[in-house]
């Protein structure tokens, strides 16, 4: 049993707190919002540059041949500097979909550009009738000749609206909700037949609906079996949600140093607020939420790379119910110590509380994995 | 003891309903259902629909506009404004300073300014906080002096609930800076168009822009807008904030909120069955349900005990409705969150409530796209209004001796 980094772990910390801690301020966050994009295309340069773009791929893909730990302490990072940069959907989401999902040439040909910071990938998954299902797939393949027209409806794509390339998951063969029978398609953005409408976030970040009309893709633009991509997609939404837990876990330490901060310099009846012993146990109760927090976060990084389907799923659903749990409740204790000014745009908590309410709809929600969970038998199976 | 309410009432209870079906703008209606705001004239207006009918000011003595209605009439008036929906009349006039007018003011405060509360010819806000003095009101800076016939006020309220549209607001200032805090406060009215009044909107984690900050540079005040007397504006205050306190449980807008949610999480699916068929979000839904009605239950037992309290004193347990009312409101945005799912993610700017609706449609669900600022903004409701800490205080200290 280690809980600790390694050396070369600890290095990459170092760095990426770096970073975070020097040009992430929340002012320069503003800023980087209201790029055109949505985000600041230098810093991507500069996490390119420091090689956050190329953790999880293999070197012979340009990348530094990193797991869930590795993934784990970026996504860290980036939660407590409440990153708005396409991280998760091209590094985490399309990248993990052509790691697991893609031949040899289809990595070959993306994967060093997405971690040299030249190209951008979404997963276009939802659609409006989905909900956290990610077996029911409406939008249609049908095989052309050698390759493939797409046609549907995809929503709340992330960075939808200024990627480069779409993984897109559509219907081979079956009916709405068969887990069989599910493709997986990369497809150039600006292909004819697509229509993106972009829009802001809750959270700050950017999405998109994208509509697909008889989208030709090629022999080329299919990851793995036509009919199979379901797992490959699972999998990768396990470690989406490990990443998630992991910002999760940057973004919930944050607010309670923000808070914590806040109740030791805030007066009221001329003494700090945090001389309160009411206000002192709600910050000691979320502590308790936090490190509760920590440890699946933990287990989701221990769990993310398991090849036991069922095992790495309960795992995950578990992780994943106590990361909207304690996030639910941080957030909420963080803006009601904070007072009239927790709600509002110019402090930071207001926003570290939306992007965590935020985190608990993506990939379903604690009640969603609740259910996974219990139906799949719960944690502590009899021996 | 019989709970029920009797034949009058219930039919009270229909006559009122039948007054908002036949004179509320459906697309008003809609806009509060949605969880949108409405303009200020459009609650100019309503307000003036209620108030030509007699009901501007039920709870108001008869001489100046109330209706004589029974607590339980009044109870009911209340809660069938709030279930419908339609707007409530703004608070900041008919609950609070009209009421503390009428009963510490002056014979031509009353004459003057009741019936335009009444009428909405002017809109109230009101100036308590400052940067420095929030749970600690009795704190605060801002500072009127006597010079001749005015006060000179100088300082800053902030938190300040619709300044933007406000004709008047109503301030808590330090007229004798001496005396012991609570003892050198008094209770201004004063005209927003007055030369040395800035307001500066704070925008909320929204996006909204509802409180603003009140600046006071050198603001000269006829002393004829003192209410009651100098330096017993504190016990003025306590007045106002009792009567805050029971109209911040809001029962009827909760269970219309229940109501919506049972009714969208109908249309909604989680999987092929309508989301009201799932077993763990429909018990989450009845258990909201259940304290809902233990609350409803509570605030009628205050009601009732009404007649035989001692006029004008506010029932401690005002802080067990005020604690309850923002909880359950809370939850039922967290249930909301919960059927609307993905789609609470895209952010859609409100239009302007004046502009037309625009022809681009929603993105996902019609009516998701204030289901997660709802969630947002209501966190003040367990921040304003005296927070729920200091309700606890109060529940401690007055109710238990502790
Ligand atoms: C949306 C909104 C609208 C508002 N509208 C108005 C308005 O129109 N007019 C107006 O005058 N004011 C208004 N307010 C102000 C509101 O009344 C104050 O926000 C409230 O009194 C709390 O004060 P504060 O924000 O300064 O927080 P603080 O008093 O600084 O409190 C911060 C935290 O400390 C806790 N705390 C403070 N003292 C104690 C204690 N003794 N024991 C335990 N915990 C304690 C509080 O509960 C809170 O959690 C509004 C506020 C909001 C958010």
């Amino acid at each position: 049993m280690d809980f600790d980094l390694s050396d070369e772990q600890r290095l990459l910390k170092e760095s990426v707190d770096r970073l975070v801690a020097d040009r992430y301020d929340f002012e320069s966050r503003n800023r980087f919002r209201s790029e055109p994009d949505g985000f600041s295309r230098e810093i991507w340069a500069q996490f390119a540059e420091l090689g956050l773009l190329a953790v999880p791929f293999a070197e012979e893909h340009g990348g530094i041949g990193g797991g869930p730990v590795e993934t784990m302490i970026v996504a860290e990072a980036f939660g407590r500097g409440l990153v708005v940069e396409p991280y998760l959907s091209t590094v985490i989401l399309g990248g993990g979909l052509l790691r697991h999902g893609g031949s040899e040439a289809q990595k070959a040909e993306i994967l060093p550009a997405v971690a040299a910071g030249e190209t951008t990938l979404a997963f276009a998954q939802v659609e409006r009738g989905s909900r956290y299902d990610l077996f029911d797939v409406a939008t249609t393949a049908r095989q052309d000749g050698e390759g493939w027209i797409l046609n549907g409806e995809k929503g709340v794509v992330l960075h939808g609206d200024s990627a480069d390339r779409l993984l897109v998951t559509a219907r081979t063969g079956g009916s709405r909700r068969d887990r069989h029978g599910i493709g997986l398609f990369l497809v150039d953005a600006k292909a004819p037949g697509i229509s993106r409408r972009g829009y802001p976030t809750q959270d700050g970040m950017r999405a998109a609906e994208i509509s697909f009309d008889n989208v030709r893709v090629g022999p080329d633009g299919v990851l793995g079996d036509p009919g199979g991509a379901l797992l490959v997609v699972e999998r990768v939404a396990d470690e989406a949600i490990a990443a998630l837990c992991a910002e999760s876990l940057g973004i919930m330490d944050r607010m309670r140093d923000l808070t914590v901060e806040y109740i030791k310099t805030r007066k009221q009846f001329g003494v700090a607020i945090g001389s309160f012993q009411a206000l002192q146990h709600r910050a000691a109760d979320m502590v308790v939420a936090i490190e509760q927090a920590r440890s699946m976060t933990y287990f989701a990084t221990m769990m993310a790379g398991e090849d036991n389907a069922a095992e790495r799923a309960s795992a995950i659903a578990a992780a994943k119910v106590q990361i909207g749990r304690s996030g639910r409740f941080v957030g909420q204790q963080a803006v009601q110590l904070h007072g009239g000014v927790g709600v509002t745009m110019e402090y930071s908590i207001g926003h570290y509380f939306k992007r965590m309410t935020m985190i608990d709809t993506a990939f379903g929600d604690a009640d969603h994995h609740l259910s996974r969970l219990a139906e799949g038998g719960g944690l502590f199976k009899a021996a | 003891m019989d709970l029920r309410f009797t034949p009058e009432e219930n039919a009270f209870r229909q006559e009122v309903r039948g007054f908002f079906r036949d004179n509320l703008d459906p697309a008003l209606r809609a806009k509060l259902v949605a969880g949108h705001h409405f303009s200020k004239q459009e609650l100019v207006d309503w307000t003036r629909v209620l108030n030509a009918k007699g009901w501007g000011v039920p709870h108001w003595p008869v001489e100046h506009g109330g209706t004589g209605w029974t607590p339980v009439q009044q109870y009911i008036f209340l809660e069938e404004l709030q279930a419908f929906p339609a707007p409530a009349p703004l608070a900041f006039g008919v609950n609070m300073v009209g009421p503390v007018i009428y009963t510490f003011g002056s014979e031509e405060q009353k004459t003057h300014f009741l019936p335009r509360i009444a009428n909405m010819d002017d809109w109230w806000c009101q100036g308590f906080s400052e940067p420095g003095s929030g749970s600690d009101l009795a704190s605060l800076k801002t500072k009127a002096v006597r010079e001749g016939d005015h006060y000179v006020v100088n300082g800053q309220k902030t938190w300040t609930t619709l300044a933007q549209h406000a004709d008047w607001i109503f301030c808590l200032v330090r007229t004798d800076p001496a005396a012991k805090k609570q003892e050198g406060i008094s209770f201004l009215l004063i005209d927003m168009k007055t030369p040395g009044i800035t307001v500066r909107p704070i925008q909320t984690i929204d996006g909204g822009v509802e409180v603003n900050e009140v600046f006071f540079d050198d603001v000269r005040v006829p002393v004829g807008n003192l209410v009651g007397q100098e330096n017993k504006g504190w016990d003025y205050a306590k007045f106002l904030l009792g009567n805050e306190r029971t109209n911040i449980a809001r029962v009827g807008v909760s269970k219309e909120r229940l109501r919506r949610i049972r009714e969208l999480a109908a249309i909604e699916r989680i999987g092929e069955e309508p989301m009201i068929r799932n077993p763990r979000f429909r018990e989450k839904l009845a258990a909201v349900e259940v304290e809902l009605k233990a609350l409803e239950m509570t605030q009628l037992r205050v009601v009732a005990a009404e007649r035989t309290r001692e006029k004008g004193k506010p029932d401690p347990a005002s802080s067990v409705l005020k604690i309850k009312g923002s909880e359950i409101q809370q939850m039922t945005t967290e249930l909301l969150l919960d059927v609307v799912g993905p789609y609470a993610l895209p952010y859609a700017p409100e239009p302007d409530a004046d502009a037309h609706l625009s022809n681009e449609p929603p993105i996902g669900p019609d009516w998701a796209s204030s289901v997660a600022p709802t969630y947002f903004n209501w966190r003040k409701v367990s921040i304003y209004g005296g927070s729920n800490e200091i309700q606890r205080q109060i529940i401690a200290k007055a109710i238990l001796g502790l």
